[in-house]
């Protein structure tokens, strides 16, 4: 092995049996030695014939559709599940993260289930020591730290148990499965902080996960796993593309979904103005008509009317106002009605989008009404990027 | 040098988690009940009472055996330890699912955990026997320092059986409740409440078979040495000074088997429980 490559999977093949009727007790062993149909069980290949190595300091990402055996690819590198064919050789310590707080106990205070949680990890208790104020001040957790952790909230649990993982695991390797998905704005925040952090301490993770943007983002090299083989190894940005084409159907012509598809409207404001209407007028090629009517229950001063559009990712893609289009509405009075029209070029990315529009008063900041998700579209397009947007930009050539 | 190097890297982490396990086993067992860790001597002292009572008191059981009652409770007592790390080593492998499932540990840490957890409440109860040995008027010896090695065997057999038990829990789950008969029958087998010259008088043949049980072999040791030499070993049963031997084997047969089944087993417990 290389000195550079700390992970090496050779054709690692791995099946699990899935039995039809489990003989899991004694009983059963006695009461029905010969009977065929105990014997009979399906193979479910999680694996098959995989291959590669992750050289030192790399960022490898695993993308994949749920059940298509990146979790047990990650279990077997960390050394849980044995693979039924195949090696995988690992230079170097590794610190897996299939799921924080790993082994914490309710009955425990939070300084005891540091200690313990550590422990699982390989930490001595020394070595938590010399951490341990480091970890309280990260968790931001000082006063709780001799309370029970049943006496701790989801959230305060999860602080804890990320700090001590972030902490402490100062190891070579890291694996890390989606741990991100959970928590809020704020918390996730931190977790990319720290993976910014990895990156630049050089540290080899492997990580798995759904989210694209991440994978972009922070990712050097990214294999793509479809029904249990690797389909694509090589940069994230193809692997990323090929993952959200799987999800996007074939065809050519851009459709139009209205706002049917969305449940769970949900809409805020002072109620002094109301969007009565929003429709998708045209949907090409080249733009996208979008017209909502507003009726207005009281007289609002120079209101300001803004839309917003936002990718399956829950990034906002574009948006604007009047405020911003310098195009001033006079006091509009009780009682009146105004209609908007706003034309979007079509630049966007291949994948289903959904719309905000708002009317505030002229601070900006006191809403009216605010549509969330009002209406939503789908794009297929045929110069489809990777990236967030993809406008047609001219490319000539000359001898 | 490199070699300890070696084997102390190698297991740095089984011990780190080791002593994890045990400090967190020691805190929660009891935590939430008034009396706490009292209950670790009140199980063993209560069993003894009622034994006491019925047995000797009104039976009159082992009348002709010097200090009966600090020698019957040094039977519970051990047996007391023999309960305990079996039934430890049944749950350890499928309690700890979660973690197992999780993260790539020695597996074997859990087992030997709940060795170290029972073998500590076994020295809190020592020292109540040591109390009733004082108030029973029993001399204290230098014999008492047999006790560590015959501890020693007492703990390879109980962990070697938990070995087995728990690589047994995991493929079939009706195993606890078959366990709970044997060491009920084990309990009467075993020479605890009744002195195994009773049996001797009966048949000298069925007194030699329930000797090769090594539970029997190590609590009649240890009366021998340390309460009573009125107390028969497995060698004078079988007139013999090598009959010890058949005892060791029979540990190191369960060990042998113990250590192979749960090696063979523990690289698949992740994806069986």
């Amino acid at each position: 092995m290389s000195k550079e490559i700390v992970i090496s999977v050779k054709n690692v093949s791995k099946s699990f049996k899935l039995p039809h009727e489990k003989a899991d007790s004694v009983k059963s062993l006695f009461v029905n030695p010969f009977n065929q149909n105990r014997k009979k069980f399906e193979v479910q290949h999680a694996l098959r014939n995989i291959s590669f190595d992750i050289k030192k300091g790399e960022f490898f990402g695993i993308v994949g559709r749920n059940g298509s055996g990146k979790s047990t690819l990650l279990k077997i590198i960390a050394g849980i599940y044995q693979p039924n064919k195949g090696n995988v050789v690992v230079d170097g310590k590794i610190v897996p993260f299939i799921e924080l707080g790993v082994g914490f106990n309710p009955q425990l205070t939070g300084r005891e289930n540091v200690y313990l949680n550590g422990a699982l990890l390989g930490f001595s208790e020394k070595e938590v020591d010399l951490k341990y104020k480091e970890i309280v001040d990260f968790a931001e957790l000082d006063r709780f730290m001799d309370q029970k952790l049943r006496n701790y909230s989801s959230g305060m649990q999860v602080r804890l148990a990320f700090s001590v993982a972030t902490i402490l695991a100062e190891s070579d390797i890291l694996l890390i499965d989606e741990v991100l998905a959970v928590g809020d704005a704020d918390f996730q925040r931190k977790c990319f902080n720290y993976f910014r952090h990895l990156k630049k301490l050089k540290k080899t993770v492997v990580f798995v996960s759904h989210d694209m943007e991440s994978i972009r983002e922070y990712c050097d090299r990214c294999v793509f796993i479809n029904d249990a083989e690797i389909v694509y190894d090589g940069s994230p940005e193809k692997a990323a593309e090929m993952y959200l084409a799987m999800f996007n159907e074939s065809g050519h012509i851009d459709k139009v979904t209205n706002k049917s598809t969305i449940e769970n409207v949900s809409r805020w404001g002072d109620g002094s103005a109301h969007f009565d209407d929003i429709k998708i007028e045209n949907l090409s090629e080249k733009e996208i008509k979008i017209s909502t009517e507003i009726s207005f229950l009281e007289t609002i001063e120079q209101p300001i009317v803004g839309i917003q559009i936002t990718n399956s990712m829950g990034q906002p893609v574009c948006g604007t106002n009047n405020k911003i289009l310098r195009k001033n509405l006079e006091s509009v009075k009780a009682g009146q009605k105004i209609t908007c029209v706003w034309t979007i070029p079509n630049i966007f990315s291949s994948g289903n989008y959904t719309v905000d529009v708002a009317v505030t008063h002229h601070d900006g900041v006191t809403q009216a009404d605010w549509w969330h998700e009002a209406t939503d579209f789908k794009i297929i397009n045929e110069l489809n990027t990777s990236h967030i947007v993809s406008p047609i930009i001219g490319q000539d050539f000359s001898l | 040098m490199k070699i300890f190097e070696k084997l102390k890297q190698k297991y740095h982490y089984a011990v780190i988690l080791l002593r994890q396990l045990v400090i967190t086993d020691f805190k929660i067992r009891y935590k939430g009940s008034v009396l706490g860790y009292i209950w670790t001597l009140l199980r063993p002292l209560a069993l003894f009472a009622v034994l006491y009572t019925v047995f000797v008191y009104f039976l009159r059981v082992g009348s002709n055996i010097p200090h009966y009652a600090v020698y019957l409770l040094m039977g519970v007592i051990f047996w007391n330890y023999f309960t305990e790390v079996t039934n430890n080593g049944v749950s350890a492998i499928v309690g700890k699912g979660d973690l197992l499932r999780k993260l790539a540990f020695p597996r074997y840490v859990v087992v030997v955990a709940g060795s170290f957890s029972a073998l500590i409440n076994l020295a809190i109860n020592l020292v109540v026997l040591g109390i009733f040995m004082i108030i029973n008027g029993v001399p204290f010896t230098w014999n008492i320092l047999w006790l560590i090695p015959i501890i020693f065997e007492l703990f390879v057999f109980g962990l070697s059986v938990a070995l087995i038990l728990s690589t047994l829990y995991v493929k079939f789950r009706d195993i606890n409740y078959i366990w709970e008969v044997v060491l009920q029958a084990g309990f009467y087998a075993t020479p605890i409440l009744y002195p195994i010259t009773l049996v001797m008088e009966k048949s000298l043949f069925i007194a030699k078979l329930m000797m090769l049980n090594p539970m029997a072999q190590i609590m009649q040791d240890a009366r021998h040495l340390i309460i009573t030499s009125q107390a028969e070993t497995i060698t004078s049963i079988y007139n013999n000074p090598y009959a010890r031997l058949i005892s060791f084997s029979i540990i190191i047969i369960f060990a042998v088997i113990g250590i192979i089944y749960f090696k063979k087993k523990s690289p698949s417990f992740a994806e069986e429980i």
